[in-house]
């Protein structure tokens, strides 16, 4: 049997399984205020949304590679065109763009233009610091971490701070070799 | 024309968490107080009201001099309470319920506490703006 070519993140997106969008934003609302709650700083709020992205990325990129049969990528550039085309489409029903390489082609901008967790979303004063969508940037960090890219993904621009766009900056770090497990001679 | 008109929001539990001066006259400062005053005098007569209706506009409930205190009820029991003088029933029925939509979006952001102040200035100017094109 011929192996299946890529599909298409819309292509996917038709035939997953789908969730209420309110109901995903309420829950991953209700999320974000308990941890306030219990943590108090928004720092610390911060931090932990990233690491509940990276437990949620490095599990994230198992479903993905088996949804969408995508190859082997040939660099950077591609890996990132990947996640803002097919990744984003997949999971969260909105296409991204990629912008703003940079010289030796390790660093981007991943550019949301609408974001299904902050509907409704205003920051209240006493959460200024919070990068309420933190959680992507931890999955996307967690999800390359798994098929040996370490990476750093920040965000540049956030809607809830009053600009017009989601930006993340995801840069790569460095490219981590295969380890095997065993050693050879054991 | 020039019309008088405050308009506040009181919680459940008896609390102001919004409160505007919308009407096209010139604001003094007593006559602000003595408009908050007449509202939550208006409050008891609603509680009772609201109780003997399943609509959620109340018409008017209350007068004072010439103005008069119409009253909105939202299902959770949040209430919007507007004084004035004008008689626009329409546009004042219309008022409310495109201040419950609002109210109903600042309910749906999940760092909102629901009971607290509405702080959002971005609520404050669609009211005004709506205030000024019903009222």
């Amino acid at each position: 049997m011929a192996p299946v070519g890529p599909r298409s993140g819309d292509a996917i997106f038709a035939n997953v399984e789908r969730v209420n969008a309110e109901l995903f934003t309420l829950t991953y609302g209700a999320i974000v205020r308990q941890l306030l709650t219990d943590l108090e700083e928004v720092e610390e709020v911060n931090k932990q949304l990233d690491q509940m992205g990276y437990n949620i990325g490095i599990r994230l990129i198992d479903e993905f590679l088996a949804k969408s049969n995508v190859s082997r990528c040939v660099d950077f550039k591609e890996t990132a065109e990947v996640i803002a085309k097919v990744g984003f489409k997949m999971f969260l029903g909105v296409t991204a763009s990629v912008t703003n390489w940079d010289a030796d082609g390790t660093c981007c901008s991943i550019v949301l233009e609408d974001n299904p967790l902050v509907d409704f979303v205003e920051l209240p004063d006493t959460c200024q610091g919070l990068y309420y969508c933190n959680i992507l940037s931890g999955v996307i960090r967690g999800a390359l971490e798994m098929v040996s890219m370490k990476t750093e993904v920040t965000w540049a621009k956030d809607m809830l701070r009053g600009d017009d766009v989601f930006e993340l900056q995801v840069k790569l770090l460095k490219q981590v070799p295969e380890e095997y497990p065993y050693k050879d001679d054991e | 024309m020039a019309t008088t008109a405050c308009f506040i929001i009181v919680s459940r539990n008896d609390i102001p968490i919004y409160e505007a001066e919308v009407g096209s006259a010139a604001k003094r400062e007593d006559a602000a107080q003595l408009h908050q005053f007449i509202l939550h005098a208006a409050l008891d007569i609603v509680q009772d009201l609201a109780w003997t209706t399943s609509a959620m506009y109340l018409k008017a409930i209350d007068r004072f001099n010439d103005l008069v205190v119409s009253v909105y009820v939202t299902a959770g029991h949040t209430r919007l309470m507007l004084l004035h003088d004008s008689r626009n029933d329409d546009g004042i029925k219309s008022f409310f319920q495109e201040v419950h939509e609002l109210y109903i979006k600042i309910l749906l952001n999940p760092l909102y506490l629901p009971g607290s102040r509405i702080t959002s200035s971005h609520f404050d100017t669609k009211v005004r703006a709506l205030a000024r094109k019903y009222l």
